[in-house]
């Protein structure tokens, strides 16, 4: 044991390769998003996002050096202090933070403002991991489950209160991790089937053709196997419980705020509206589609220049790649992007604490996460929510509650060998 | 720990990165409709209009060119304006009107151009052109109008308008638009193709607001257009001119031919209007002032105007006879007015004297005799076999079918076959007697002046003619005209049979057609009166000049004027003396065509 190694040749550099790939692309595709041909200004101008970006990429990059370089057990003591003051952050923001749209997302003084949502979600990855990491800790235990529930929703309920729909979802991701220390696979699959039913639900048209698809199911269900009337009656039990569900959504989601309402519709019938509601998913799906298999090439785009897509440079920055660089530039990002995970889950794997491991599937849940919904959102299989695209997205905040969630977890990998194996 | 927990979590990655890549694929390279909208969305095409072809006469006079006028665009988010009242003396419009223009144009868009004052003429450009640079958001687009600088020949020329949607439908070549001008009639419509030039393009791209961008991919895309060919007309400016100022509040027609080429010389519809009318942006208004009108002004009167051909037709009569060997020079008929009406002449009269006098039972015997050679011992069936081989020999003279002169709308004229009349009165039911009028060009035969121009050319030419035609050369290239207009059509008559017809012909005037005679000037003509049922008969002349050596042949038709012996040989009488001294020493015939009193 190299106890005293500096850990820097511990540093698992594929997963920092991949961050500064996908930081530099996204900052070329920042330029890009905004770039004005008649008035053609250098990257690096602080006049616009593109010179803004970089200088908070060297910002990221100074927080990565004061991460690798603090010791590696500062996180795990932390882990809690840091919760509790973005919760209380978080807390504050409603009442002195700065509305924008009728969110306040944002709190800070002067033009130094910071998104405690999003640096919310690397501090409640740590509180998880430190809760989870006590000895005995058994996830199918229902104590457990409900501390571990906690600790998750006391932000998902202040970033509610913001109101932040999108960042408040992203927490659920961290299900994924719950999954791999031991949360009972019952509830996925009840968790999964009530997500698949809503789905149906909303999409069918006429509810009455799915209460007959699911009648149906439960009947060959009950009719093979042993015969019993307790059995039959379970069966038809939840058989109606559905059913009535499936008829309850269309009036639970007719209680939503209108905005969200004319999400959901939007991403069953694109069409719907392509001038109002529609006009983000059609106008980003026509940037994107019109892409075609090489792109149009860089700086060559049109439907993102020229602001057809809105926020184009934020949430919806997936859509200058998909137009300038095509298929290809797509398969190129979404491949970093597996890549990543992929790693993710290997160095997860590889940690000798639990505290390390929680941390590293809650790294990997939550930008699974963010790929998943920013790209589908883009390309109209997921309704509209305000998320960021993961080192991609302008923005201070976003990048360096990233950076901090994933070098966080880098320091964690390069210094396993100097952690006591505390795995049980 | 269940290890089969981890790979269950790869394969929720794969699963995801696969169902985004298939969906991206399925949107980028399967479905193009996306690289579709987006063009729709960004790229706006402008056409830039080529210059339209002009057209020139004969002797290289210009009949219609382009003339350019201006619209005043204004982007009413750049636009300001300091001191009004200066603005509005600059511009030369009223404040009202600059309070509707402005307001529409931002109410259409703040930063998309729209037109502040429309069809500035080329003097008032020049005047307010050094201002603009004072006032933001003004700018200048132009567009061109058809102009003729003679008002001549509205008829033969035709004018453009813009395409409607049964023409665009047609279009097979996907050329034409919404708002294109197209030729609608006359030349401008039968050289359409080669007077529309090639429209050019230009990409640019605008942004979501519809604010230019610049040209797209700096205008690789982008075409210029070709302007179209200019034409030269067989028209002679001066006897068109001149034409239309003898043919001034008349009705009828004019046709001018030279006989050797089939050159239209003049061709006048009268009433006519001045071309200028139908451009710009009085167009909508005075079309439909000139269409409501009785005197039907659009009516293109000698392609589309039928009359009986009258006592013209007994030339065509004497040469098919002669051609037969039915009639001769020396054959002679009494003029047996118990047949048919006759006036006052010697009888019995030879063919000479029987052109000469017009007489009518001369004809109706030697029609009988080119129509019942007893083919067939029954009279029915011999009058109906004779019928259709005389038809198919006046058909030869241009008559009874299109010319295909170089105008839509062309009449073809009616030369009745035995079908007509089994149809009329029964099959076998029908003989001589029944149609013998048309020996004297009455009955159911229907000319237009056209084609009795046509005729005029024909006994000219002693016994071929070429399509009458308006083109003469296309790119100053005479070869480059439709090939049909440089067939010489054979009518089936040797020449040697028009020498008594000329002569006749030349002599005929003297007694019906005083009038026309010009000094050491021989005009070979005839009179005709193509009855009217309506009203006063029709005045017909029909005449070449100079006998010997043809240069002219001409037909003209004046409406209601009665005896053709008055107005029309008048008319065709000066228009030979303009065309072929260039100039006219008859004031007082001239007053007398002028004057426009005929009947007494």
């Amino acid at each position: 044991m190299r106890n005293n190694d500096l850990p820097i040749s511990r540093v698992d550099w594929p997963t920092v390769l991949i961050y500064f790939a996908l930081v530099m692309i996204g900052w070329f595709n920042i330029y890009a998003a905004v770039f004005d041909s008649q008035n053609a200004k250098s990257i690096f101008d602080l006049s616009i996002n593109s010179g803004i970006q970089l200088v908070w990429i060297g910002a990221a990059a100074a927080i990565i050096l004061v991460i690798m370089a603090a010791d590696h057990r500062l996180f795990e003591n932390l882990a809690l202090p840091i919760y509790l003051f973005f919760l209380v952050l978080l807390l504050l923001t409603p009442f002195f933070g700065k509305e924008v749209n009728g969110q306040i997302l944002s709190i800070g003084v002067g033009s130094f403002r910071i998104q405690p949502g999003e640096f919310a979600k690397f501090a409640t990855a740590l509180a998880l991991a430190k809760v989870m990491e006590r000895p005995n800790f058994d996830l199918s235990q229902t104590k457990n489950q409900f501390i571990a529930l906690g600790v998750m929703m006391a932000p998902v309920i202040l970033i509610l209160l913001q109101p932040d729909t999108g960042t408040a979802m992203v927490y659920f991701a961290l299900f994924i991790m719950f999954y791999r220390e031991g949360f009972p696979q019952r509830y996925f699959i009840f968790g999964l089937g009530f997500i698949a039913l809503s789905l149906l639900a909303l999409g069918i048209e006429n509810n009455l053709y799915l209460a007959f698809g699911i009648g149906l199911i439960f009947l060959i269900l009950a009719s093979i196997g042993k015969r019993s009337w307790k059995r039959t009656l379970v069966f038809g039990g939840i058989a109606l419980v559905m059913i009535g569900y499936s008829y309850s959504i269309d009036f639970v989601v007719s209680k939503l705020p209108p905005h969200q309402q004319n999400r959901i519709m939007v991403l069953f019938n694109p069409d719907l509206d392509p001038l109002g509601v529609g006009w983000n998913v059609t106008q980003s799906k026509i940037a994107i589609g019109s892409g075609g298999f090489l792109g149009k090439g860089y700086l060559q785009g049109t439907q993102t220049k020229f602001d057809f897509v809105p926020e184009q440079h934020t949430d919806f920055i997936f859509c200058t790649l998909g137009e300038e660089f095509g298929w290809l530039g797509s398969l190129v990002v979404i491949g970093l992007f597996m890549t990543l995970l992929y790693r993710l889950v290997v160095m997860a794997e590889r940690q000798k604490t639990r505290f390390a491991r929680v941390y590293g599937y809650s790294v990997l849940s939550i930008l699974l996460f963010h790929f998943m919904i920013n790209i589908s959102m883009t390309i109209g299989l997921f309704p509209v929510v305000g998320i960021p695209l993961p080192f991609f997205s302008y923005g201070g905040s976003s990048l360096w509650s990233f950076t901090i969630l994933l070098f966080i977890f880098i320091k964690m990998d390069a210094s396993r060998s100097q952690q006591l194996g505390r795995l049980g | 720990m269940n290890d089969k927990k981890p790979f269950v979590i790869i394969i929720v990655i794969s699963l995801v990165g696969i169902v985004l890549l298939t969906k991206l694929f399925m949107i980028q390279v399967m479905d193009d409709s996306f690289t579709r909208r987006a063009e729709r969305n960004a790229i706006q095409r402008v056409v830039d209009h080529p210059y339209r072809g002009l057209i020139y006469d004969r002797n290289g006079e210009l009949l219609v060119y382009n003339n350019p006028i201006f619209d005043l665009m204004v982007v009413p988010k750049e636009f300001s304006v300091k001191d009004t009242a200066k603005f509005l003396s600059i511009f030369g419009i009223e404040k009202e009107d600059l309070v509707t223009a402005y307001n529409a144009a931002k109410k259409y868009s703040s930063v998309k151009p729209s037109p502040l004052i429309k069809q500035i003429s080329s003097t008032d450009f020049a005047k307010i052109q050094d201002f603009l640079i004072d006032y933001p958001g003004l700018f200048i687009t132009t567009r061109s109008v058809r102009s003729y600088p003679t008002p001549i020949a509205a008829h033969a020329l035709g004018y453009i308008g813009e395409i409607n949607a049964r023409q665009l439908e047609r279009d097979s070549s996907d050329y034409y638009e919404q708002g294109d001008y197209v030729g609608l009639s006359g030349m401008e419509r039968f050289y359409e193709d080669e007077l529309k030039g090639q429209k050019g393009v230009k990409y640019k791209m605008v942004n979501v607001r519809g604010v230019d961008k610049g040209p797209f991919k700096d205008g690789a895309y982008d075409t210029a257009s070709v302007a179209g060919i200019n034409l030269t007309s067989t028209l002679d400016r001066e006897l068109q001119l001149y034409g239309e100022y003898l043919m001034k509040g008349k009705t009828g027609s004019v046709v001018a031919i030279e006989p050797k080429t089939g050159e239209i010389l003049a061709m006048i519809s009268a009433p006519f209007y001045d071309p200028n009318e139908l451009t710009g942006a009085n167009f909508g208004k005075n079309y439909s002032l000139l269409n409501s009108m009785d005197s039907k002004p659009f009516l293109n009167r000698p392609v589309m105007a039928r009359y009986p051909p009258g006592s013209i037709f007994k030339i065509v009569q004497s040469l098919i006879g002669l051609q037969e060997g039915i009639l001769f020079p020396e054959t002679t008929f009494a003029c047996n007015r118990s047949l048919v009406a006759c006036h006052n002449h010697p009888s019995p009269v030879n063919l000479f004297g029987a052109i000469r006098n017009s007489c009518n039972p001369y004809y109706h015997q030697a029609f009988r005799r080119i129509i019942n050679q007893e083919i067939s011992s029954n009279t029915f069936k011999d009058t109906q076999i004779g019928l259709d081989v005389w038809r198919e020999k006046v058909m030869k003279f241009g008559l009874g079918g299109k010319l295909g002169v170089d105008m839509v709308g062309e009449y073809s004229g009616d030369v009745p076959s035995s079908k007509l009349y089994d149809r009329v009165y029964g099959e076998g039911r029908w003989k001589y007697s029944t149609i013998y009028s048309l020996s004297i060009g009455q009955g159911e035969l229907q000319v237009t002046p056209l084609q009795m121009a046509n005729l005029a050319a024909i006994f000219a030419n002693k016994g071929y003619y070429y399509t009458p035609h308006l083109i003469k050369a296309v790119d100053g290239d005479p070869t480059r005209i439709p090939s049909k207009f440089r067939i010489k059509n054979e009518v089936g008559v040797d020449p040697k049979h028009f020498d008594i017809i000329q002569d006749a012909m030349a002599e005929a005037l003297y007694g019906t057609a005083n009038r026309a005679i010009i000094q050491d000037l021989v005009i070979a003509g005839k009179t005709g009166t193509a009855q009217n049922p309506h009203g006063e008969d029709h005045s017909v002349f029909v005449a070449f000049a100079p006998k010997d050596d043809p240069k002219i042949a001409i037909a003209v038709y004046v409406e209601n004027a009665g005896w053709g012996g008055r107005a029309a040989a008048s008319t065709a009488s000066l228009m030979i003396e303009k065309y072929l001294r260039g100039q006219v020493s008859r004031p007082q015939l001239e007053e007398y065509v002028l004057a426009n009193n005929f009947i007494y």
